[in-house]
């Protein structure tokens, strides 16, 4: 299996919402050792100028990755996931996630190119609310083995 | 998390900010696995990280990502004041079982942006002295 080089400059439609819940940022938030209370309690958070309460930076994984699922899952991008690993991994905060929020995403495919055996893919999820304001912008790379390296 | 927090008149490029010890073990990164949504094997599975090419389970990439984001979230005193978070995976981190790995971070400041009233922090993470995060940079409204 090789990686689709084709898929390079693709843009998918926005996907189903993703709602974030208090208790899915708490536990989050416990799994990476994040105590800060913004994160778990309300008044903290509104005091910090926020509606709810507030994820950690890296939380927008967890969305960006059900879009990125587009690319992975798709048979014809020809990414076996057993030879990805992961490059790099950046997130541009527009806005802090909060609970409540009602996030779609749109995943770009910005780039995919190959060096030394390695398909290189370069992903671009941007987060959005419901209302159309900009939220998140998740640019990850994932380094593709080829076979027989 | 205590305290007041950072201002940017009183920092300086090249001063030291953070230094702390992060630990994890299998059952954190079951935890994480599970609030992530990320089950790949290689994270808690021995057999099949070693069918991989691999020393044993590694930690997520995304699960160092994350706790080093926090050492900078209690910094900054606000979590929602980092507003650009970017690294490289350099290495993996190997955890052993029993037992634990431990990653030590250190922030220091790389840019004082006082029109943009924010500070960049370049962060290194090292386990058992070798460097497991490459460009990590962070950019924080103070």
């Amino acid at each position: 299996m090789r990686v689709n080089a084709e898929y390079a400059g693709r843009e998918y439609p926005p996907n189903a919402a993703y709602e974030v819940g208090r208790e899915k940022i708490r536990e989050f938030a416990q799994a990476v050792g994040a105590a800060h209370r913004a994160h778990t309690d309300p008044e903290v958070a509104r005091a910090l100028g926020y509606p709810d309460v507030i994820a950690p930076p890296t939380f927008a994984v967890v969305v960006a990755q059900r879009a990125e699922a587009q690319l992975l899952e798709d048979p014809g991008a020809g990414i076996d996931f057993s030879r990805v690993v992961h490059a790099d991994e950046r997130f541009t905060h527009h806005r802090p996630i909060h609970a409540g929020d009602r996030l779609v995403t749109v995943l770009h495919i910005d780039s995919i190119t190959e060096r030394a055996g390695l398909a290189m893919v370069t992903t671009r999820a941007e987060i959005a609310a419901d209302d159309g304001a900009r939220v998140a912008t998740v640019v990850s790379t994932l380094a593709v083995r080829g076979e027989g390296s | 998390m205590t305290g007041r927090s950072p201002t940017l008149a009183e920092l300086s490029v090249g001063d030291e900010v953070v230094r702390r010890q992060i630990t994890v073990d299998r059952a954190r990164l079951v935890r994480y696995a599970g609030a992530s949504g990320d089950f790949n094997p290689i994270h808690w599975n021995e057999r099949v990280a070693v069918a991989v090419g691999l020393p044993g389970v590694i930690a997520h990439g995304m699960w160092t990502m994350g706790a080093v984001s926090s050492v900078v979230a209690d910094w900054a005193g606000d979590p929602g004041a980092v507003l650009d978070f970017q690294v490289r995976f350099t290495r993996p981190v190997p955890v052993p079982d029993p037992g634990s790995a431990t990653v030590d971070v250190v922030a220091t400041v790389g840019v004082v942006d006082v029109a943009a009233g924010t500070v960049r922090l370049d962060l290194t993470a090292t386990c058992d002295g070798v460097r497991v995060l490459g460009k990590a940079q962070a950019v924080v409204r103070l």
